[in-house]
């Protein structure tokens, strides 16, 4: 098959030009009604429950998981399907104990929940290095993606896919804030939704509409094993502590909170988890569909000649069935995806800095409403400024576990202290503060040590050149061994397939390893985090914040004095 | 609102089961989400034969459940909004219309 994969489209350049354009005019209304801090930070509350079930699903469905889990459907089958149902095991989790507490006690950031009857200053400290800490991680992942992803499609350089979605995602946060921020992304989501249920339609066509004959000819292609779970859960511990950074995680990603405030109440919070879960769980249907859609009508031949970890199943798919001009519409959409997805996170890096930061800590809480939104938009310039730096300064480098590293972050750092400050009555400053920089801490400092990051960023060359010795070893002495069966040497034979064991023996041993043993460590970061946060509070008690906790229940339950 | 009247509210029957009613969904729906999810990975980590035993065809008894797990878990958030628009915010309204009177 030949494909125009990595050239410039008329029809992509077409679609893409529309959608600035679109985006752009969206971004000048919004800015008239972008002047006090509510507008900026939480679209003055204006969006409704449905709009904001798109928005959230619009900041879950990255670029980089519809083509990479549509990519490890295709080439790794059932694998990628277990996969892809890990990334929504959390919405309900947000729903049943995160999305209407949150809603009632804060005004912008979660941070206000937990500094809700807290000592604000170390709290707001505290709750902005974990929200910016997890924002900076995401966003470096989703830059170096947008850049590497821009190119393969595009032909664009690196560089300059870098500079352009920098740019306009500046544009939409400074000049629209969260209601051009919000309507991109329910944009954006309509489209990807729309486009890859088109190219499920499409695909299914090509079977009858049956998905019994596309497994069929799924196992026909790839044997049985496609269809059977593989090598992807080998421990049981870290499938389990993998389990819980994404159920838990989602709960405490700054960008996914911000959103609970641009509806005007609980109800209408409540709602869009609803709308959003069911959005994301029919994308990934859809992803996964057109994962196995494109291993049996692309090949994983020709999609891995084309990027190894098969990222651009779903684009060729796109083009073997519906040509260069869907090809073209599916790339447009997946730069759009890339913008919505930045800007969020823009905006909630900004956020942290200004209303958390700034007003919070360095402003004791005064500030008047000007200030803040001026300060709240020199925060989003930084920040997009430091997204594209960060973007080409990662260029080439593996950053795949840099998502990972958020949701460890915001399960361990965000969640816990968010969680037990609604729940519970002793919880005090202290036990948060250190709730949180534990969480904060062994996140970050385990996943440097773990294998992901010790071993496949820092020791990379170590472990390629090991993995070459052993192979060239292998090269050696395989025929010298065949050579000596045929002569019916069979003593000498085994002697030498002996010495060829031990060597790799010695040689794997020698490999570098890495210091903390296990790839996620959310079980031991987000145990930790609650735990100390538990027994420092037990340690020693509050009477201001037990006090103030019979109002918070109230609110909490009833919404009354809800903002 | 005076700390006396936060209090009243918060000895008052409607709002005990209010909070009481919300306490055990919430902690009910949150726990089957868990075994859910936890389970589907305990099955792949343990009886991997029985996720690839055939259903029909190629289809393996993997892929429907996988499929379920997605589904299941929404149909979960709709049985709490369900039960939130009617009996909670009823509940709410009450304890609403007491304060303002």
């Amino acid at each position: 098959m030949q494909t125009t994969i990595g050239q410039v489209h008329a029809t992509s350049i077409l679609f893409f030009i529309l959608f600035v354009a679109v985006t752009l005019g969206i971004t000048y209304w919004a800015a008239k009604r972008t002047r006090t801090t509510k507008e900026f930070y939480a679209a003055g509350r204006s969006i409704t429950g449905f709009q904001n079930g798109l928005a959230l699903a619009g900041d879950y469905m990255s670029a980089a998981s519809f083509l990479g889990i549509a990519g490890l459907v295709s080439t790794k089958g059932y694998d990628g399907l277990i996969y892809s149902v890990g990334w929504l095991v959390g919405w309900p989790i947000v729903m049943f104990l995160i999305a209407e507490p949150l809603r009632n006690l804060g005004k912008y950031t979660f941070a206000d929940v937990v500094a809700y009857r807290l000592n604000q200053r170390p709290i707001r400290a505290a709750a902005a290095a974990g929200s910016l800490v997890t924002v900076l991680f995401y966003l470096i992942a989703q830059m170096v993606g947008a850049g590497t992803l821009i190119k393969l499609m595009f032909g664009l350089p690196y560089e300059v896919a870098i500079v352009v979605v920098g740019t306009l995602m500046i544009a939409y946060v400074l000049f629209g804030g969260m209601l051009a921020t919000t309507w991109v992304q329910i944009i954006k989501a309509v489209l990807l939704l729309g486009g890859a249920t088109l190219l499920v339609i499409l695909t299914l066509s090509q079977f009858g509409f049956s998905y019994g004959e596309l497994f069929g000819q799924a196992e026909k292609l790839y044997t049985a094993k496609f269809l059977e779970p593989g090598g992807l859960i080998t421990s049981p511990l870290e499938a389990f502590s993998l389990g819980l950074a994404l159920m838990f995680g989602t709960a405490g990603l700054p960008h996914i909170l911000m959103r609970f405030y641009t509806v005007p109440d609980a109800k209408e919070a409540r709602k869009s988890v609803f709308y959003a879960t069911g959005f994301i769980g029919y994308f990934y249907i859809l992803t996964v569909t057109i994962g196995f859609g494109a291993a049996v009508l692309v090949g994983q031949k020709i999609i891995m000649g084309i990027d190894k970890g098969g990222n651009m199943a779903a684009p060729l798919l796109a083009e073997a069935l519906g040509g260069t001009a869907f090809l073209g519409f599916l790339a447009a959409v997946a730069f759009a995806t890339i913008l919505a997805v930045v800007a969020g996170l823009t905006l909630a890096g900004a956020s942290a800095l200004s209303h958390d930061l700034y007003v919070g800590v360095i402003r004791r809480g005064v500030s008047a409403e000007k200030e803040e939104v001026k300060v709240a938009k020199i925060a989003t310039l930084c920040l997009g400024v430091a997204a594209i730096l960060l973007g080409i300064l990662f260029k080439g480098q593996n950053v795949a576990f840099m998502v990972g590293l958020a949701f460890a972050v915001a399960c361990s750092a965000n969640f816990p202290a968010l969680l037990l400050s609604i729940t519970w009555k002793k919880f005090t400053t202290k036990g948060a503060v250190a709730s949180i920089y534990t969480g904060l801490v062994l996140a970050v400092s385990l996943i440097i040590l773990s294998p992901t990051v010790w071993v496949d960023v820092f020791h990379a060359k170590e472990k390629a050149a090991v993995e070459k010795q052993i192979k060239d070893l292998e090269t050696q002495s395989k025929p010298k061994i065949e050579a000596l069966e045929e002569e019916g040497k069979t003593v000498e034979a085994a002697q030498e397939k002996a010495q060829l064991e031990t060597k790799t023996k010695e040689l794997k041993a020698s490999m570098p390893k890495a210091i903390f043993p296990m790839k996620n460590p959310a079980v031991i970061s987000m145990g930790a985090a609650f735990l100390i946060g538990i027994l420092l509070s037990l340690a020693g008690r509050e009477k201001e914040a037990e006090d103030k906790f019979e109002e918070e229940k109230l609110r909490t339950y009833v919404g009354i004095g809800a903002e | 609102m005076t700390e006396k009247t936060a209090h009243e509210i918060m000895e008052d029957a409607d709002f005990k089961s209010l909070a009481s009613q919300k306490n055990s969904i919430s902690v009910v729906l949150a726990i089957l989400e868990l075994f859910l999810y936890f389970g589907f990975i305990a099955l792949i980590a343990y009886n991997k034969p029985f996720l690839s035993s055939k259903l029909s065809g190629a289809i393996t008894v993997g892929i429907p459940i996988a499929v379920g797990t997605i589904v299941l878990s929404w149909v979960l958030t709709g049985i709490y909004v369900r039960w939130a628009n009617t009996k909670y915010d009823l509940l709410v309204r009450k304890i609403k219309e007491k304060v303002g009177g």
